[in-house]
């Protein structure tokens, strides 16, 4: 058994120590807003954050994540999450949507560290995570109005 | 336009049971018998006549619903793939009921293809960017009803003439009497009204919802807080997750399996050798994965692709030099090329191509106690994978149900002719359901099965030759392509295989717009085991870039301005075209060159004009050329007229996202082989267009009333090629083989 504390709560998972957190996540406590795009870390789609840092749980071996404070889509709060959703809904960001929770993850964590992140502050935190319909013009454009309306 | 009218065509031929070639579905018994034999005809009717259900209404509903909480439910027959499809279907009917935005959803349809049939497929099916044109009568009829039905509701309950009825955002009104309700207070009384066999529909200058920018998009909140179902996301209980070993080399098969060491794996519940694969069994998807990856396979490569690509291409290119099946033919080529002043000649190569939606493939299917499936998929053929399904579970298409969730992405790759990894799905469902084991079972493909797997865009090679007179006019134009047809053994091949001539290879070429009095082009099909289909924007992926890059260089060979060469060759046949070429070149400032950049970086404008699936789009790209000869995509200018703008902000999105799959693909990705095994196994080697790659976009969608037609592929075509010309205007450097990393350039 692994203790994982989950969006708040301590979750005990009966699983192989190098299960990777993604894996945890959606096939056995069902927060499916975390997705599955790639499995090497190179699209950003299982993006959570750790400690507040973006990570890509495909690639979090989920011995590794014990004792770290874990927030999944499901479980982000806060001015930056509020603003990030707020600009993304606002502005139509999403098509396909599939690689959106990733999207939303890293850019909350990029705001709440970075209020006033200039174009290659955005393109640093973001070009990790790939969006296959190429929603990046609303991306850049979503990241900006979320910032603003953290400094406002 | 060809290919919708041809696979409209086709349905006649999928209506007739046709055993499908693919060996898979040949050695299970899984003859592709499709039922969709309604008369085209019936479904305008379909569509007019049971608009309201209302909780005593037991009559079906077919595309709306309206209940007692005053929401208005559309039932959406197209898969929304992140085209926005649920919007555009639902603004078409929430404008003819005069309902309010926000009492508006949308859901989609059950698989039925006599109630949802796509009218230019004759079955269930969502493609060709057929979408909104084949939902737009009978949505707009069906809004119209259900709007009409609600105000005879009120009209026998207030005791008022209807005509003195007025409707506006979700509440019926009557002025003189002061009476009001909502939808929902009206929702059963109206469904016990008469089904009306007229309906009199707006005038465009009547529209409120369609056309207007601010509506927002039904799934913009549910896909970004993680509430949105995928089919990835299904669980059902007691589901079991597998993966499946199939052949590196494509045409390979099993011939031996070693699975003592997966099946040691904890989790790993079975093994099974299926004539599509391995398939391994598990408690959850990652003991799945690493079971597969503890199996010891030989494969039995007799009949495989054994060759690389690069082998491929030359071979491609040797047939490009010989005369093939004419596809086109239009005066005498010889005699004009002899009289020309100038001519010159390209050859273009195109590479094989992935699809890579985000949400990998997958479905989960059930078998139920009636011999017939429940299936969870990002289903976007429903109309196939009914009858493959139950040939190969031995029940009939009705019995299988399919749930169409969003899928994450397509781009082509889930229309599938045979319904490949639903079919997998059922194998190994009723493989398991053999040994007593009747448990949902969820399919996971792998990036690396995607990238792998196969159904890419062709390898394609394009010849072109062309000629012109003293004056600079293009007089002679012979064009070569030769590529593999995805059409041929499958149920569409009939109808889309013409005299040898498959139009999704041809389409935008033999087509060509441009007046050019002698002409010939020539197809040649190559054959591989290498799976292959359409890819977003199918032909037009090749032909437009071919002959947009070539138009160029005869522009320049003929020292012409690249739209003024492009405008005198389009005439005055082609208003729509030279219409978004007009708008694209004003917009971006054509006649003002571009400022060069500081640092001595060389910049330039290219343009592209093309029509695919009967809409219309010209790019512009501003491009940047550094001294090192890398290039930067600064910013693009789009002009698109698809009809009748449904909504504009949806349009927007699908030629922003369409430009940039377009442009990412052309940057640096294919798909390569060696002796038969593919190179690239996930986004490491095959990387995606990345947010720094992507230009502004800049789209001006055409104001008109003509009939809409999609925009889900036509943003795609024009995109490669208006930067390959804007690279050529910068440097001379011509870009004759995809992708641009070829040439050190990116």
């Amino acid at each position: 058994m692994i203790n994982l504390d989950i969006n708040g709560k301590v979750r005990a998972v009966d699983v192989p120590e190098d299960m990777p957190l993604l894996w945890v996540l959606r096939d056995e406590l069902n927060l499916t807003g975390t997705k599955f795009g790639c499995g090497i870390a190179q699209c950003g789609a299982c993006t959570v954050h750790v400690d507040g840092q973006p990570t890509r749980s495909c690639q979090l071996p989920a011995s590794a994540a014990v004792g770290a404070k874990i927030t999944t889509i499901e479980g982000l709060s806060g001015k930056a999450a509020a603003a990030v959703q707020k600009a993304w809904a606002d502005l139509d960001v999403v098509q396909c949507g599939y690689c959106q929770s990733g999207q939303v993850m890293a850019a909350t964590a990029l705001i709440a560290e970075n209020p006033n992140p200039t174009d290659a502050d955005i393109e640093a935190a973001m070009d990790g995570n790939v969006c296959r319909c190429a929603t990046y013009v609303r991306i850049k454009a979503a990241v900006k109005q979320a910032a603003k309306l953290v400094r406002t | 336009m060809m290919l919708r009218q041809l696979l409209r065509q086709a349905a006649s031929n999928v209506a007739e049971p046709a055993p499908s070639r693919r060996t898979f579905l040949k050695g299970t018994g899984g003859a592709l018998i499709i039922s969709a034999t309604v008369p085209l005809g019936s479904f305008a009717a379909e569509a007019a006549g049971p608009a309201i259900i209302g909780p005593a209404d037991p009559r079906p509903n077919v595309f709306v619903r309206v209940a007692k909480d005053n929401s208005v439910t559309v039932l959406v027959k197209h898969l929304d793939k992140g085209q926005g499809i649920m919007t555009g279907l639902t603004t078409i009917v929430a404008e003819e009921l005069d309902a309010d935005w926000s009492q508006m959803r949308g859901e989609h349809a059950p698989a039925d293809s006599k109630l949802y049939g796509n009218h230019f497929f004759g079955i269930q099916g969502t493609g060709g960017s057929t979408a909104v044109a084949n939902s737009w009568d009978e949505l707009r009829m069906a809004g119209a009803a259900a709007r009409l039905m609600l105000v005879n509701a009120a009209a026998a309950e207030w005791k008022v003439p209807a005509d003195q009825i007025s409707v506006s955002r979700g509440v019926v009104s009557h002025k003189p009497s002061g009476k009001s309700a909502t939808f929902g207070q009206l929702a059963e009384a109206a469904s016990k009204q008469p089904i009306p066999t007229k309906v009199t529909l707006k005038n465009p200058d009547q529209y409120s919802l369609i056309g207007n920018e601010t509506l927002h998009r039904l799934d913009h909140v549910s896909k970004t807080n993680g509430t949105a179902i995928f089919a990835m996301d299904v669980r059902r209980p007691n589901q079991v997750t597998a993966v499946l070993a199939r052949s590196p080399r494509f045409g390979g098969t099993v011939k031996s399996v070693d699975d003592q060491a997966a099946r040691a794996i904890p989790g790993v519940i079975d093994v099974l050798t299926l004539p599509v694969g391995v398939a391994v069994v598990a408690k959850n998807t990652w003991a799945a994965i690493k079971g597969r990856e503890a199996l010891s396979i030989q494969w039995d490569d007799t009949n495989a692709e054994k060759r690389g690509t690069d082998q491929m291409l030359a071979a491609y290119r040797a047939q490009a030099k010989k005369p093939g099946t004419s596809a086109a033919r239009k005066g005498d080529t010889a005699t004009a090329f002899k009289s020309a002043t100038k001519v010159i000649e390209a050859e273009y190569s195109f590479p094989y191509l992935a699809h890579a939606p985000m949400e990998p493939l997958n479905a989960t299917l059930e078998i139920k106690d009636d011999g017939g499936a429940e299936i969870w998929a990002g289903s976007q053929f429903q109309g196939i994978e009914q009858p493959v399904v139950a040939g190969i579970l031995g029940t009939t298409p009705d019995k299988v149900k399919i749930n169409t969730l969003w899928a994450g992405g397509s781009f082509g790759r889930r229309a599938t002719t045979n319904a490949d990894y639903i079919a997998e799905t059922a194998l190994i469902a009723k493989a398991l359901a053999a040994k007593g084991m009747k448990v949902p079972v969820h399919l996971v493909w792998t990036r690396e099965d995607d990238i792998q797997g196969g159904c890419y865009r062709p390898l394609v090679v394009h010849r072109v030759k062309g000629g012109l007179d003293k004056s600079g006019n293009l007089i002679a134009w012979e064009q070569s392509i030769v590529t593999q047809s995805f059409m041929a053994g499958t149920p569409f091949e009939p109808a889309v295989v013409k005299n040898g001539v498959d139009a999704t290879a041809v389409e935008g070429a033999a087509d060509m717009a441009y007046s050019v009095p002698n002409m010939a082009v020539d197809y040649h099909q190559m054959a591989s085991p290498v799976t292959t289909l359409w890819w977003r924007s199918v032909g037009h992926t090749h032909t437009a870039y071919a002959k947009e890059a070539f138009i160029e260089e005869l522009a320049v060979a003929a020292g012409k301005d690249g739209v003024a060469f492009r405008l005198a060759l389009l005439g005055d046949k082609h208003p729509r075209l030279s219409g978004v070429l007009k708008l694209a070149a004003e917009k971006a400032e054509w006649s003002k060159p571009l400022a060069p950049a500081p640092d001595g970086s060389k910049r330039a404008r290219g343009v592209a004009v093309h029509e695919s699936f009967q809409s219309f789009v010209a790019h512009v790209a501003e491009v940047t050329v550094a001294k090192d000869g890398k290039i930067k995509v600064d910013r693009v200018i789009v002009a698109v007229d698809c009809g009748q703008a449904v909504n504009p902000d949806v349009i927007k999105a699908q030629i922003e996202g369409g430009t940039g799959f377009g442009i990412g693909h052309a940057l640096r990705d294919q798909i390569t082989l060696t002796d038969g095994l593919v190179d690239q196994n996930n986004f490491d080697g095959y990387e995606p267009m990345r947010l720094s790659d992507m230009p502004e976009v800049e789209v001006h969608i055409v104001r008109s009333s003509a009939r809409p037609t999609g925009v889900g592929e036509p943003g795609v075509p024009t995109a490669a090629p208006a930067v390959a010309n804007a690279v050529f205007r910068a440097t001379g450097q011509k870009l004759h083989d995809l992708p641009f990393s070829k040439a050190g350039i990116v």
